[in-house]
């Protein structure tokens, strides 16, 4: 079986959000970079524990973007997969980075490509969607658990209040959230493999974005916090009635 | 030229994210003066008519069970051709979990760009633009779609559900219904309880409750209020509730009226999941809990103390 993992890079969770330009430009001045979590922790763990426990798995790893993006794609080869190949173009929208993974997948032959459930920093939950649609596959979405038995996937999906179990077959994509594996450190072995492991560049596929940002804004600043006395949460009750009136 | 609204059902009932959706298409469609109409796939026992509460003048539908479980693929294909021969030029769907597997789908099938987590109706003066949360609840952006089709998938409690008078049209649409490739198996969902993701109201907990037989205090204010149940990352990790009530930044995100959040220390990670919320209300014994910073009301004081008075209290204002 191949395995494709899709790769983003994200800002730290604890990035200071600001923006340039006249506010048309993420301010990158400082910012720690990071594997999009969800693209980390969820589907490429799940996927290096499907090699582990079938080790004739092929695991590639993908990401769209400038060779500022080697470095973070190492870290991910750190953790697992045998090789890495980056589509070279600067991101432009979902449909752009997503036309892309596709290309890669119907060129790459794979059976199974992960995405994170969405990324930390456009919160889109997208592009596993697009690819889907693009190589006409089946899509699970928002998934919490994958198993494979030969060419028969059972997974449970996230609804409103709770949990669907499914069933598919391959070729599939599915973005990969929380429950489908836990969070792995790198190790020293790991970390030295990384550095040798192919990391392949290709070049893009046209494909014309269908959305443009044309400008970031930043949540008005909260008013401040009013607090209550310890002894009268009561007055709380009021305030969250007759000032605030949300009960 | 129409909007089209995607309405997405579960046991039989429109889901309340579908409903903001049905208000929001329509009040989009009279901005662009044109007409509003709902797509239903599937069968239901609410009478569909009464989307004209929200605006919507008629109602499409293709009653067929196997349609109420959910395939993107399968929906995808079938809204597609919904907007083909319906001649919509803007496409409206809940950004909630069938949303999410739907418009990405939807958005490569029509090469229609897609804002998903639209948080307002769009400028339509100059172009055609949405503005959407961004990094996490931290930003928003305006989004420029520039094709032909646009999709919206409008981020849940966003929007209120308006509650006129009209009554829709309802009539069948035929449409291809292509095979389904993915089957449903088993549902494992509390009957009863609200979504945590469709909730207006939601009381949270966190460490500070220092154990699951303390969550007692959290439901009975919640059951009070007609709010759901959440938790912070470490609650769930410690499986003292079940991992589909916790929110933040690897969580579910909320944006409730109101978020009640008792013994959580309030880590940029959690507010990442919350900070939408209209009102943000901190219980914490720990003046200098990060919580208080991003809050509306406080108070600072043991969880133990005040929260039975609270209940007191709320049950007197709704007379219980």
């Amino acid at each position: 079986m191949k395995i494709l993992v899709c790769i983003s890079k994200t800002p730290d969770t604890t990035a200071k959000i600001a923006f340039t330009d006249n506010n048309t430009k993420f301010a990158t001045e400082g910012v720690q970079w990071i594997i999009n979590p969800y693209d980390e922790w969820y589907a490429l763990v799940r996927a290096i524990e499907l090699k582990e426990k079938d080790p004739t798995t092929v695991l590639h790893l993908v990401n769209v973007g400038g060779a500022e993006n080697d470095a973070i794609i190492r870290k991910a080869l750190a953790l697992g997969g045998d090789e890495a190949i980056r589509v070279n173009i600067e991101s432009q929208d979902s449909f752009t980075i997503a036309s892309q993974i596709a290309q890669v997948a119907k060129d790459g032959g794979y059976d199974l490509v992960f995405t994170g459930k969405e990324t930390i920093d456009y919160n889109g939950s997208s592009i596993g969607g697009m690819v889907a649609e693009l190589l006409d596959w089946s899509y699970v979405s928002l998934a919490t658990k994958l198993d494979i038995e030969g060419s028969n996937v059972k997974l449970t999906r996230e609804i409103e209040g709770g949990e669907e179990n499914v069933e598919t077959s391959l070729p599939l994509v599915v973005s990969a959230q929380k429950g489908m594996a836990e969070q792995r450190i790198p190790n020293m072995k790991g970390i030295m493999g990384a550095r040798t492991k192919p990391l392949k560049v290709v070049e893009p596929v046209a494909a014309e974005a269908l959305t443009s940002i044309a400008g970031f804004e930043l949540p008005p600043a909260k008013a401040g916090v009013k607090l209550v006395p310890a002894d009268n949460p009561e007055e709380l009750v009021r305030l969250l009635h007759e000032e605030a009136k949300v009960i | 030229m129409s909007v089209l609204v995607y309405i997405d059902h579960t046991d039989g009932e429109i889901k309340k994210s579908s409903l903001e959706a049905a208000s929001y298409g329509a009040q989009l469609a009279s901005q662009l003066g044109v007409a509003a109409h709902g797509l239903v796939l599937g069968t239901l026992n609410a009478e569909l008519s009464a989307l004209g509460k929200q605006g919507l003048q008629k109602v499409h539908q293709v009653k067929n069970d196997s349609l109420n479980q959910f395939d993107p693929g399968q929906q995808a294909a079938m809204v597609a051709e919904a907007v083909t021969s319906l001649g919509a030029t803007v496409v409206v769907l809940s950004n909630n979990v069938t949303g999410k597997a739907l418009g990405p789908r939807l958005s490569a099938r029509l090469r229609a760009g897609l804002v998903a987590g639209a948080v307002a109706l769009p400028d339509t003066g100059n172009g055609f633009v949405v503005k959407k949360a961004v990094f996490s609840g931290k930003a928003f952006a305006q989004v420029a779609v520039s094709s032909p089709i646009k999709i919206i998938a409008l981020t849940p409690n966003a929007f209120s559900v308006s509650n006129g008078d009209g009554n829709a049209e309802v009539a069948d649409i035929n449409l291809t219904v292509p095979a389904a490739k993915i089957k449903v198996t088993g549902i494992n969902k509390i009957k009863g309880q609200i979504p945590l993701s469709e909730a207006e109201l939601v009381v949270s907990g966190g460490r500070g409750l220092k154990g699951p037989e303390n969550w007692g205090m959290i439901e009975e204010l919640a059951d009070l209020l007609g709010a759901a149940t959440a938790c912070s990352r470490p609650v769930a990790d410690s499986h003292w509730r079940p991992h589909h009530e916790h929110v933040g930044q690897t969580g579910g995100a909320v944006a409730p009226n109101l978020y009640f959040a008792v013994g959580i220390s309030g880590a940029i990670q959690h507010l990442a999941g919350v900070n939408r919320s209209k009102v943000i209300v901190v219980i914490n014994k720990d003046p200098e809990a990060p919580f208080f910073k991003a809050a509306d009301y406080g108070i600072v004081g043991d969880a133990f103390e005040v929260m039975p008075k609270i209940i007191d209290s709320v049950k007197k204002l709704k007379g219980k």
